[in-house]
């Protein structure tokens, strides 16, 4: 129990700053959708963490409450996500995200 | 039973909707029963509300109901709601009973047309939207009728659309009334702007109460309303579109271009009468002259019209003039007891003419009738009842309202009153002489089917239809109940408001508590009025006499009186037409350029300019997903920096 006391909120705050850093640094450089796409979800869930820590720390149930409804938003996404993905991969199994840019205006 | 109001106009739109859906398959006569059902349903109602009124002291007879918000839009709050009171009511009383009857008449009428359901479609239509003029408690639903009316008009004008004359004669009745309806408009824009609200119980009180417009204001509201009420009751120079609108079916004729409809104008008046009484002198002075040059100038052109219901068009036309002569004199129940009258006897009158045209199998030239007295015993009887109240031959209804139309006019203008008594004369005249040619005289006829029937004994037509060609036939009983019905009316109608002492004149007693006293009273003495009235019948006896010196004796050439100029009603149609088509046309020539050039341009130059920024901004859309990423980060960093500097390291 003292030793849990003993890890302050900065060092959950840290850690979410890290895997946010390294979520966007891995969405900005690899090319590979599913892996961006494991990047997104790393930053989102860096975000929970940081409203978890917050919420604790302010004694606020609002932090875990936003928690909730970032997992939803995120199943949501997934959902759609891997779906574009999937139909992508059918048509080009080997495509880089880089050439799917048919949409451009 | 004022709450009753509601149900008035419900009928005739109920009749409406189920004829719409369900009409083509009802069929003859049963969507012709339909409608006549809703419209005496709502007569029944008007009735019930009518009692319900004459119950009351005439303090709690003006009865207000609102059914809902319409439009709430800031300082404009319009509600849908009726306004029962003694005027209303009245107008109600005698447009649902007439509109009962003529709905009655056109089952027979519209016999065998092809679009017999679609007729009564727009007659249901027309009676809830005149319902709807009288009974609304704002401006704003009193316009919603004003133009519901004038569409169906537009559309049964133009009802045999298949002859471009009948089409185009509805266009003209359209953009004719386009016209009145901008100033309609634009006194509603200016009580809106100076009162802040269009209801008529809002409007009064401040008027009344408040002096809340200026005398220039009101004088510009009354000129207005008068533009758009000389449109619809088709006043000089507006009047153009109701000889033309003959095209239609008679009973169209009969009811909205001679009872009801155009009767709007008198009552959108009638019902302004506390803005009327603040408006500047020269405003109520313009109203009786209009309607007293009207009044002339159409009973001049109905005189040397050969088409039945031409002449009685100009008669309308002229009749109006009457009514808004004693509207301008602020002897406004003489106008609704006119108008009343006018109702009944233009109503029979009209319906009658439709019998015999019905009966001359589809001829309207008065030259080719005569005689008809004895083939259509029941026509000519109840239309000589109408003749004889037109003429204001005592003791018929159109003798007492006309009595005190005139009696408006000599309070107001000696020459008024004359230049009145000879439009009454000429009246007498051309009716009597619609009567002459038309029920009595020689059988004009009769020599033409002659020469028919000599060719037809080279080839035989079957035995039946040659009947038809030579008799002239009574109309069915679905076609003369109304006539006799309405006979009785015009004939009674001027027990509403009989002269003799102040407890006769029911109709001035009843309308007391919607005239806040603005009635005028006639200040001549009994035996002025007494003088008055006998001069009027000598006159009218005068017109009926002179007619038939011409037309029944023959003394005189016709050709005499019927000059080529009022033939053609003084060129007034015919110089507009061609001023609109020749220098007329350069003047919208113009208005188009500016239309095409100005307004289009303005248009077109923003879709451009939308455009071309499109065509520019469309390169930063790359496709790229990694790019939008790296914009997202350098936009959240950006952010971040932002409140970190703001935190002051």
């Amino acid at each position: 129990m003292t030793f849990a006391m003993a890890i302050g909120t900065e060092y959950y705050l840290a850690l979410s700053a890290l895997l946010f850093t390294i979520g966007a640094g891995g969405l900005l450089v690899r090319r590979n959708p599913l892996i961006m796409f494991m990047c997104i979800e790393l930053m989102l869930n860096a975000a929970n963490l940081a409203f978890v820590s917050f919420g604790k720390e302010m004694n606020d149930l609002g932090g875990q409450l936003s928690v909730l409804f970032v997992l939803v938003v995120a199943a949501a996404e997934v959902v759609i996500g891997l779906a574009i993905v999937v139909a992508v991969m059918r048509r080009r199994p080997k495509a880089s995200i880089d050439e799917v840019s048919v949409l451009r205006g | 039973m004022n709450n009753l109001v509601w149900l008035i106009p419900t009928f005739p739109l109920l009749g409406f909707t189920l004829l719409l859906l369900f009409g083509r398959r009802l069929g003859e006569p049963n969507a012709g029963w339909l409608a006549t059902t809703m419209v005496t349903g709502s007569f029944l109602s008007t009735l019930c509300v009518f009692l319900g009124m004459a119950g009351k002291t005439s303090e709690e007879r003006v009865y207000e109901i609102t059914l809902f918000e319409w439009i709430p839009s800031g300082e404009l709050s319009v509600g849908l709601g009726f306004l029962a009171d003694p005027l209303s009511i009245t107008m109600a009383l005698f447009i649902t009973g007439v509109s009962a009857l003529i709905h009655m008449y056109a089952i027979g009428y519209m016999h065998g047309d092809p679009n017999f359901s679609k007729f009564f479609i727009y007659l249901n239509l027309f009676v809830f939207s005149m319902l709807m003029l009288v009974l609304g408690d704002n401006l704003l639903i009193t316009f919603l009728g004003w133009e519901g009316v004038g569409a169906c008009s537009y559309f049964l004008i133009s009802f045999w659309h298949e002859d471009p004359a009948n089409a185009s004669a509805g266009k003209k009745a359209f953009v004719t009334n386009r016209v009145g309806d901008w100033g309609f408009m634009v006194a509603m824009f200016l009580l809106f702007f100076n009162i802040g609200s269009l209801k008529y119980s809002d409007i009064f009180s401040s008027v009344i109460q408040l002096d809340a417009l200026t005398q220039t204001t009101a004088t510009a509201v009354v000129v207005m309303l008068f533009i758009g009420a000389a449109g619809k009751s088709a006043q000089f120079p507006l009047y153009l579109w109701l000889p033309d609108a003959m095209a239609g079916p008679t009973p169209v004729s009969a009811l909205i271009h001679a009872a009801t409809m155009v009767t709007s104008g008198v009552y959108l008046l009638t019902r302004m009468n506390p803005v009327l009484a603040e408006a500047a002198g020269w405003s109520s002075d313009l109203i009786w002259i209009i309607g007293l040059f009207t009044a002339l100038f159409a009973a001049a052109a109905a005189v040397a019209q050969n088409d039945i219901k031409k002449v009685l068009a100009y008669s309308t036309v002229s009749q109006l003039g009457f009514m808004f002569v004693a509207v301008g004199s602020g002897l406004y129940v003489a106008a609704i007891f006119h108008m009343i009258t006018h109702a009944f006897f233009k109503a029979l009158l009209f319906l009658g003419a439709g019998s015999v045209i019905h009966g001359m199998h589809e001829e309207q030239d008065m030259r080719k009738y005569g005689a008809l007295k004895k083939a259509m015993p029941i026509t000519a009887g109840t239309f000589i009842i109408g003749w004889l109240a037109i003429a204001g031959i005592p003791p018929f209804s159109g003798f007492w309202s006309k009595d005190e139309v005139l009696l408006a006019a000599w309070n107001e203008n000696k020459i008024a009153w004359v230049l009145l008594l000879i439009a009454a004369i000429m009246t007498a005249f051309y009716m009597s002489r619609l009567v002459f040619m038309t029920f009595f005289g020689d059988k004009r006829w009769a020599e033409d089917e002659k020469e028919n029937h000599e060719e037809d004994e080279i080839t035989p037509p079957p035995e039946n239809e040659k009947k038809n060609i030579l008799n002239p036939h009574e109309s069915p009983a679905l076609m003369w109940f109304p006539l006799v019905a309405l006979a009785g009316l015009a004939a009674t109608a001027g027990i509403l408001n009989l002269p003799f002492s102040h407890n006769t004149k029911y109709l001035e007693k009843w309308l007391e508590p919607v005239l806040f006293g603005n009635e005028v009273h006639v200040l001549a003495s009994t035996s002025t009025k007494w003088l008055l009235a006998v001069i009027a019948i000598i006159g009218a006896t005068i017109g009926v006499l002179s007619a038939s010196y011409v037309y029944l004796k023959k003394r005189i050439n016709p050709a005499q009186i019927e000059l080529p100029i009022l033939q053609d009603a003084w060129k007034f149609d015919r110089s507009v037409s061609n001023f609109m088509g020749g220098p007329g046309r350069k003047i919208f020539e113009v208005v188009t350029w500016f239309d095409e050039t100005v307004i289009d341009g303005a248009v077109n130059g923003a879709g451009k300019l939308t455009q071309n920024l499109g065509t520019r901004l469309r390169a930063t859309q790359t496709g790229l997903i990694r790019t939008y990423a790296l914009g997202m980060v350098i936009g959240a960093i950006a952010i971040l920096a932002y409140f970190v500097s703001r935190m002051g390291f």
